[in-house]
């Protein structure tokens, strides 16, 4: 039916053309290019046009150029039709609108020019929108994101689901762009100056009713439960209906799409207007933005000046400097990186090994430790039922109040109702004993980091658990196949190493040993991309990837620490390259037993490979109660309540003990940052040559996720091929001259010093 | 379920807005023979072998209020005393012949919790007959009628009084909890420093009052609310409601004035008049109702204050006993209450669905047919409820998706439907008004000669009930 509306309306359009250009060739051509239309559509209800998008090639619609062309098309003939009065566009696709821009598109382009040419097409398409003389109300359910949200922004009226996948948002800040089909110009005009910055630099997910709140959206619609349809079917025609509405409203000037300005608008605006209290503003937000990111990341600084020249010379300028700065920013290592990580993201959010043969309904943990309860806390809202297991009342009672604590938080965020709260809770049992095990589908023990301890847990687990049930181990260093050897039924076991805090990382390794079977593998996979996390999946050995990354960075920093660096210098310095948290800083968050441990165990593994610091600085630090923040001092004293943290005044004389004299040549603040980060790099790059990693991929993406390499070089690999890996084998050359072995490169990133061609990332 | 009004709709020249006038007129007067002639029950009686037959005797209910008005100075009780000592009257009932007093309500003033036990004692009965109180929302009436008919059933009691009150010109309203915390501190505080320490720590913020909530504690959604969500689930149209809304309140009129409320009793009303009639009949007309402002989703909601129940004050009650029983004590009961369900889902999206769900059930058990029924009394919460709810019965789909079912029952004939009025126009004292549902069927049964009656009723929580009612033979 509405094909045929579309159609008939089609052929006045054509016949009209006709008889103006009498181009007949040109015209049979359009009609075919018509017909084929598949990415955009519509439907003329009365005097309102329904254009509805649906990527037939997508779970989602993307801002790409078909889309884009159709679009363009619909567009004209919406216009051209005396019928129609207004349009309502609209998402055929349950949970999304329009989830952005095509990143692929921008990626294709080699130049600068050619992004920048890219967004004052978007900037053009936008504005015709905008001065549309027949009113556009934009129907949002789902993922209104990036190019979709600069869409919406250009509509005259926009209605929303309060659906909880409906989330609008400008991200593009995190792939190191900006937005560039015209969201830095409009969405000041929109939301006000800092709530432009705040979208647009932090990139974060807005909901319906934040959105409605800070002026993005007109008007809110509710989301249906069943009636004569599926719910999300009839939740979209009822968006579709009230759209509708509000589009003859806005004809018949029911509503008005000037609102009157309350009082405190008004001033708000008096005060905007005010040229020092903007310039005020920018340096703020300047100075905010250097200060997080080191000035590393040029995206931020690149939004803000687009804003500025739209706001202080006009929107002429303003739409030049978004779309040149568009251009430029998608030229840099960082975009490239961001983009980068965010495809390796989305790899590593995929299950490669297939669908478990059985799925994990019961899910049972042994010690409600940190660790263990903050397993407890991403599992127990997914829908499986969880067993917390401890040996003390009062081990089990802490780990129980930190799940609740972790649900109650959300309600102060209103993620959740405190109903949800209760009945999410009812999936978790606490106990001391292993009844209810014979239940269980899958064991994840997260008890101290013992050999002894796992091989008694892991035979006492196998006496009570099903044969089905998998054995998965919470380990950062200890190889699999060690604790394995305890176990009757090695291919059930796995290692499934979580990052600290648990609710926060986003980061899960999954260890498997040569005898770890495909489907046992699949089922951990599985369990962990329900609860939310990116995932690489690596081969065993002692530290697997990530801790073995991490090692010699840390032995690395204790030298730099014997060296005379105090804890403070040594985190600007890491920090200052790019990573979130200081090097001193992270020792003291792992902790400084457990630095130590690590530090002995795979210096015993690796030998003098993993050299540099002396152990006896940490061992030290812990005999004397240094354990980092949980003891309340490691290389700083922490006072509770306090967020500032001064370094801890004990620390110096200790350091004095072990005191190493600095090599000048190789101890500028440059070069003490490459020597962190290139022992880092070199066993990454080891640990894909020895096949513990599965590709360069997983081993950025378990760098920046789990243990915070910086995002803005992409990960190791990424570094390697941006840095040039002849540059780095250099250095660390250089540094091998003075400390050994420690810098030997390894084979592969020789290999590809010799040949500038190979790369890790295509 | 759209096409049934609209037949309704068609039967009259839509000329003047009182249609529905009319053509209720022509269905009282035909539908009774009509019905008694083309049709045969797939069942003679409900009666089953080896099961003690429950009648009821005699029901009858307050005047029914709009909140705020006559009634606004009485207790709960006093309202349930009226229709407890107006079942005492109109059934000459001794006062020591009950076995057990139940009653339901739902907003609980706290001095008489046990409003039950409050009421029976006010009313005069023997203070030797244990009462108590039951609350399950809208269907808390149901809940002590069905208690009762649990009691006879399993031979603990013969003669029951059931009944519901709600008393909405008065709420109890709380302190805030923190408020709460040091009252109940400064009772325990021992020295007058720790009293004073505690009076200082009382904020401004502290003393905004607790409203009792009229949204659902689970989801946080107000009923009006999830009724407009329902009714664009289904794709009720404001049109559908008002002309549904309209039909009730004319109905009502028509039913009061032509004296077919008999269950009403008159209530002098200590300080005030007596009152004799429901307050809150008003028939209007399409294009008043077409008027109101959206009330719970705005501006593009359908639920108006027009098309939903109001708050109401009202008290009713049944006396229900064993067949046997009632025949010994010479007395001619009005109906059998046969099978009864309860149901319940999902609180959120099918917070009003208990009729839809309700009612197929309990026609299986009973073994009838949707054509069998003679009389229909649903209870309307809001008029985009009810028309949910039909064509909830009327869709084979949300048969088989929701309920398990293969086909759909199908939806009540409107020529049968809530012909006395509703709880749209009649009002709806929440606890009060299951008494109501079942006494009309009884009274309805009984004027238009039919043999089965089907009540159903949803509430809060996502729950409801139904029940299947059989005409005792005159």
């Amino acid at each position: 039916m509405a094909g045929v509306r579309a159609l008939g309306a089609l052929s006045r359009i054509t016949a009209r053309r006709y008889v103006l250009s009498g181009k007949i060739v040109l015209n049979s051509f359009d009609l075919s290019f018509f017909l084929a239309r598949t990415h955009v559509n519509y439907e003329v209800k009365e005097d309102v046009a329904v254009i509805r998008m649906n990527d037939p090639n997508s779970k989602v619609n993307t801002l790409s150029v078909r889309m884009q062309n159709e679009m363009i098309e619909v567009f004209n003939e919406v216009l051209a039709n005396d019928a129609v009065h207004s349009a309502v566009l609209i998402s055929s696709k349950p949970g999304c609108f329009i989830a952005g821009a095509d990143i692929n598109m921008i990626q294709a382009c080699n130049t600068s020019e050619e992004v920048t040419k890219l967004s004052q097409e978007g900037q053009k398409m936008f504005e015709r929108i905008e001065k549309s003389p027949k009113p556009i109300v934009a129907a949002i359910n789902g993922s209104c994101l990036g190019g979709g949200l600069e869409f919406a922004i250009a509509c005259q009226y926009r209605v929303a689901t309060k659906s909880k996948k409906t989330v609008l948002g400008t991200p593009e800040v995190m792939l190191g762009l900006l937005p560039g089909a015209g969201g830095t110009q409009r969405l000041p005009k929109m939301v006000g100056i800092p709530g432009a910055f705040d979208m647009m630099l932090t990139g974060r997910n807005i909901k319906a009713d934040k959105a409605k709140k800070m002026g993005l959206v007109h008007q809110l619609v509710d989301p249906l439960g069943p009636g004569l349809k599926s719910p999300e079917e009839r939740t979209i025609e009822y968006l579709e209906e009230v759209a509708i509405q509000c589009a003859r409203g806005i004809v018949h000037k029911k509503i008005l799409l000037t609102k009157k300005k309350g009082m405190m608008q008004k001033v708000q605006d008096y005060v905007m207007g005010i040229a020092f209290v903007r310039q005020q503003i920018y340096k703020n937000v300047n100075g905010k933005v250097m200060k997080m990111s080191k000035g590393l990341y040029p995206a931020p600084l690149k939004i803000i000046e687009s804003v500025k020249a739209g706001l202080e010379q006009g929107p002429d300028s303003g739409y030049l400097a978004e779309a040149q700065n568009f251009g430029k920013l998608a030229m840099t290592s960082e975009s490239n990186a961001l983009i980068g990580l965010y495809h390796g993201q989305v790899a590593c959010k995929k299950n490669r090994f297939g669908v478990p043969e059985r799925p994990v309904k019961n899910l049972a943990i042994l010690g409600a430790g940190l660790m263990g309860a903050g397993i407890a806390q991403v599992t127990v809202d997914k829908g499986i039922h969880t067993v917390l297991k401890d040996t003390t009342v009062e081990g089990l009672s802490r780990g129980q109040q930190q799940v609740y604590k972790g649900l109650n938080d959300k309600i102060k965020k209103k993620a959740i109702t405190s109903f949800e709260r209760d009945s999410t809770l009812s999936s978790l049992t606490g106990q001391l004993d292993y009844s209810g095990f014979e239940k269980a589908d899958m064991v994840i023990e997260a008890v101290f980091e013992d050999i002894n301890i796992k091989h008694r847990v892991i035979k006492e687990v196998e006496a009570v658990i099903p044969p089905h049930c998998i054995f998965a181990t919470n380990t950062s260093a200890l190889p699999i196949k060690d604790i394995a050897a305890a176990s009757m039924r090695p291919e059930k076991v796995i290692g499934m190493h979580y990052f600290s805090p648990v609710d926060k990382m986003q980061l899960l390794e999954i260890i498997t040993t040569d005898k770890t079977s495909k489907d046992t593998t699949a089922s951990a996979v599985a369990v962990g991309l329900k609860q939310g996390k990116v995932i690489i999946v690596v081969g065993d050995g002692p530290g697997f990837y990530t801790t073995r990354c991490l090692a010699p960075m840390l032995a690395e920093a204790v030298r730099v620490l014997q060296e005379g660096v105090n804890p403070k210098k040594l985190d600007a310095l890491t920090t200052g390259f790019g990573f979130p948290v200081g090097a001193a800083t992270l020792a003291d968050e792992v902790g400084i037993d457990v630095a130590a441990h690590v530090a002995e165990d795979l210096g015993k593994a690796f030998g003098s490979r993993f050299g540099g610091g002396n152990v006896d600085v940490l061992k030290t630090m812990v005999e004397r109660g240094f354990k980092g923040r949980k003891s309340g001092k490691g290389c700083y004293v922490y006072t509770p309540g306090l967020k500032s943290k001064d370094v801890n005044p004990d620390i110096d004389d200790l350091l004095e003990k072990f005191k190493l004299t600095p090599n000048p040549s190789v101890s500028s603040d440059s070069d003490v940052q490459y020597r962190l980060v290139s022992r880092f790099v070199n066993e990454a790059v080891m640990c894909l040559q020895e096949g513990i990693l599965n590709g360069p991929v997983e081993g950025d993406i378990g760098a920046v996720f789990g243990l915070g390499f910086p995002p803005c070089l992409g990960g190791p690999f990424r570094f390697v091929d941006t840095f040039g890996a002849d540059k780095l084998v250099e250095k660390m050359r250089r540094y091998e001259e003075v400390y050994g072995n420690h810098f030997t490169p390894c084979q592969l990133l020789l290999d590809h010093a010799k040949d500038s061609n190979k790369r890790f990332h295509k | 379920m759209a096409s049934m009004l609209m037949n309704s709709l068609r039967c009259c020249p839509p000329v003047n807005p009182a249609w529905a006038v009319q053509y209720a007129t022509r269905s009282l007067s035909t539908s009774v023979q009509l019905h008694a002639q083309v049709q045969t029950k797939s069942k003679k009686t409900l009666a089953k072998p080896g099961v003690k037959n429950i009648v009821l005797v005699e029901g009858v209910r307050t005047p029914f209020l709009l909140s705020g008005t006559t009634y606004a100075d009485l207790m709960p009780h006093d309202l349930a005393r009226a229709a407890l000592q107006g079942l005492l009257h109109k059934t000459s009932l001794p006062k020591d012949a009950v076995d057990y007093i139940i009653y339901g309500t739902v907003i609980q003033e706290v001095k008489t919790s046990n409003v039950a036990r409050e009421a029976s004692l006010g009313a005069g009965f023997s203070d030797k007959i244990p009462s108590h109180t039951v609350t399950m929302a809208c269907i808390s009436s149901n809940v002590a009628m069905t208690t009762g008919v649990g009691l006879i059933t399993a031979g603990q009691c013969d003669t029951i009084v059931a009944g519901g009150v709600e008393f909405m010109s008065d709420v109890p309203i709380r302190h805030s909890r923190k408020m709460r915390k040091t009252m109940l501190a400064l009772n325990r505080a021992k020295t007058l420093g720790q009293r004073l320490s505690l009076i200082g720590s009382i904020r401004m913020a502290h003393l905004t009052p607790e409203l009792p909530a009229v949204a659902e504690f689970s989801t946080a959604e107000t009923m009006g609310h999830s009724a407009d969500r329902l009714a664009a689930a289904f794709g009720v149209t404001r049109l559908e409601q008002d002309e549904f809304a309209l039909r009730s309140h004319t109905l009502a009129k028509q039913a009061q004035d032509a004296g077919l409320l008999s269950d009403v009793i008159s209530f002098k009303v200590p300080g005030r008049d007596t009152v004799a009639k429901d307050n809150g009949i008003r028939p209007s007309s399409m294009e008043q109702l077409a008027k109101l402002k959206p009330a719970f989703i705005k501006p593009h909601g359908t639920v108006t204050a027009a098309n939903s129940s109001f708050l109401t004050d009202g008290a009713s009650a049944v006396l229900i006993m064993s067949e046997e029983k009632a025949l010994a004590m010479g007395y001619k009961p009005k109906a059998y209450l046969r099978d009864f369900v309860f149901v319940s889902q999902d609180p959120k999206d099918q917070l009003l669905l208990g009729p839809a769900y309700g009612t197929p059930k309990v026609l299986a058990r009973a073994g009838l047919t949707m054509d069998d029924i003679d009389v229909f009394e649903f209870h309307e919460a809001f008029a985009g409820q009810i028309m949910a709810n039909l064509k909830a019965l009327d869709s084979d789909w949300f048969a088989q998706t929701y309920m398990g079912r293969k086909v759909k029952v199908g939806a009540p004939a409107m020529e049968k439907f809530n012909l006395w009025g509703g709880s749209l126009s009649l009002g709806h004292p929440f606890g009060a008004t299951g008494c109501r549902l079942v006494t009309t069927v009884a009274h309805r049964l009984l004027k238009e000669g039919g043999q089965y009656g089907l009540v159903a009723a949803c509430a809060a929580g996502g729950q409801g009930h139904a029940m299947v009612i059989e005409a005792y033979p005159q």
